[in-house]
């Protein structure tokens, strides 16, 4: 369904992307692990068509996103619900308001048509009872499930989810980790899901890619990727949360006593 | 040597900014008028940003016209008395009021009033990833969110202008005429027999106009471009002000040299 074809991406001298490829089946839950910083967002960027790659390919659904014209990107944004990692509702209309947004933007149907189904759209998420509150007055969690439930308003075929789990409580985070793997089987969608949280994640991914230092570091099911960590240090030390490992290694290379002007650090 | 040499370097670097962020105004600019006409498919959107931009700003402008016209009132009767011409308070206070002040002082008070708003407004949106998810269902921000703002803006401005040199006239009636016992067939006549439709009048509504422009394309713009933190949405809406102001009077001047010099 989504196809990296060695993309390249970097942001000033920062390389943020190193020739990756990646796939993304349809109907799967594929989560993507990495370390803060190592540009899981951009990469929704990337398919989303916010961005484009220096070179290489991204392919949704037969379609190169940075090629596509206006129009044809716009069109298959309509097929893509995305999840903002603080939601980003607008704040200025309720959250019936919010998940009615999109409906009101792409279609002519009736008033009382988009009523039920934003009604429909907040049962899923548990929030009918939220309609009329604005995103002000919501907590963390529900306001992640209120931006769900707009993002699934247009029946979107692909989901894209960025950090949906930061900052959330045990219960808000067992609560999301059901919705997503839920809405993914019964509508059938291919989701996509960016998190650092390691074992909540793999929990639920039918497929799992670990990008670290611009390149794939292990992909495959969970048990092929926690397999995989015996070739690949900088995997085993992510994967079990390693102080020490290969991906800080970096920040040690020059001695504190060059950067402090002391001359004797060689 | 090398103070000099750091000034220079630093007035070059100053330069430099200042060319570039014109640069990529007059850039965005251009992709906002692509966007302007089609914006009218939604036109509540915008009336909505009239009513935001404008009929918010009401108050501060006819309180500021009020005042303005009560000071323009007393200073003419006090400097037209000397020449015993106390008679043509009227078509001073008017005239002053529709060529400058109106325009002027309107479009300054609308810049910290309502494009400081308008500027923070946008730069909220940007930093909570609103924008980046109206692109991503398909709605292009520049229809949505830039578009209307930027009209309601210019819009607002000249009416706004307007009411502000009529309440400032009735001003210059109470002090000069009822306080100062000026004659009031006099003052009115006055303007009316010497105030011209298309010169002063057209003039000052094509300034603010113009003014109005200006103030909508800076105020969308510094929130578009705002950095998304805390500081950058303050520098946005400090640049907001001041860009505005600056520009207004700069350009006020180069309008009045070419309407009124000769």
């Amino acid at each position: 369904m989504i196809e990296l074809d060695g993309v390249h991406f970097s942001r000033g001298a920062q390389v943020i992307f190193d020739g990756v490829d990646m796939h993304f089946g349809r109907g799967e839950v594929t989560v993507v692990l990495g370390p803060s910083g190592t540009g899981k967002t951009t990469l929704l960027r990337l398919i989303g068509g916010q961005v484009r790659p220096a070179s290489g390919r991204v392919m949704v659904d037969g379609i190169e996103v940075a090629r596509a014209r206006r129009k044809a990107l716009y069109a298959l944004r309509r097929r893509m619900g995305v999840l903002f990692q603080n939601g980003a509702l607008f704040t200025d209309l309720t959250v019936g308001e919010n998940v009615a947004f999109p409906l009101r933007a792409h279609s002519r149907l009736d008033e009382a048509l988009i009523r039920r189904i934003v009604l429909f759209k907040l049962e899923a998420v548990g929030l009918r009872s939220a309609r009329d509150k604005y995103p002000a007055a919501l907590s963390g969690g529900m306001a992640r499930r209120a931006a769900l439930a707009r993002a699934m308003a247009l029946d979107p075929e692909i989901m894209l989810y960025d950090e949906p789990f930061a900052g959330q409580d045990p219960v808000s985070m067992g609560v999301l980790l059901r919705l997503i793997r839920r809405l993914n089987d019964a509508l059938g969608l291919t989701s996509i899901v960016v998190t650092h949280d390691v074992k909540e994640a793999m929990s639920i991914a039918d497929r799992v890619i670990v990008i670290a230092g611009g390149r794939v570091i292990g992909q495959g099911t969970p048990e092929e990727v926690r397999a995989q960590r015996e070739q690949e240090p900088a995997l085993a030390q992510f994967l079990d949360g390693a102080a020490d490992g290969p991906l800080n290694a970096a920040e040690d290379e020059s001695p504190l006593s060059a950067d402090l002007g002391l001359g004797g650090g060689q | 040597m090398k103070a000099l040499l750091n000034a220079i370097a630093r007035l070059g670097r100053l330069f430099l900014d200042g060319a570039q962020h014109a640069g990529s105004m007059a850039l965005f600019a251009v992709e906002l008028a692509w966007v302007l006409i089609p914006t009218w498919s939604r036109p509540r959107d915008i009336f909505q940003q009239i009513y935001a931009a404008g009929v918010l700003s009401l108050v501060i402008i006819l309180v500021a016209g009020g005042f303005v016209g009560l000071v323009l009132g007393l200073q003419g009767y006090n400097i037209l008395s000397n020449f015993n011409a106390s008679e043509s308070l009227g078509v001073m206070v008017a005239l002053s009021l529709v060529r400058e002040l109106g325009p002027v002082v309107a479009a300054l008070l609308f810049a910290g009033r309502a494009g400081s708003a308008i500027t923070a407004e946008i730069a909220l949106m940007k930093t909570t990833e609103q924008l980046a998810a109206l692109e991503m269902m398909a709605v292009d921000p520049m229809r949505r969110v830039i578009g209307p703002r930027f009209w309601g803006a210019m819009i607002a401005v000249p009416l706004l202008a307007a009411m502000f040199s009529l309440v400032g006239i009735v001003g210059g009636y109470l002090i000069g005429v009822v306080v100062l016992g000026v004659d009031q067939a006099s003052y009115w006549g006055q303007i009316r027999e010497q105030m011209e439709a298309w010169d002063d009048v057209g003039g000052g509504a094509i300034k603010s106009l113009a003014f109005g422009a200006v103030i909508a394309l800076i105020s969308v713009y510094e929130g578009y471009r705002a950095e998304p933190t805390a500081s950058g949405m303050a520098r946005a809406t400090t640049q907001t002000v001041v860009l505005s102001s600056l520009a207004v009077l700069g350009l006020d001047f180069v309008m009045t040299a070419f309407m009124f010099g000769a």
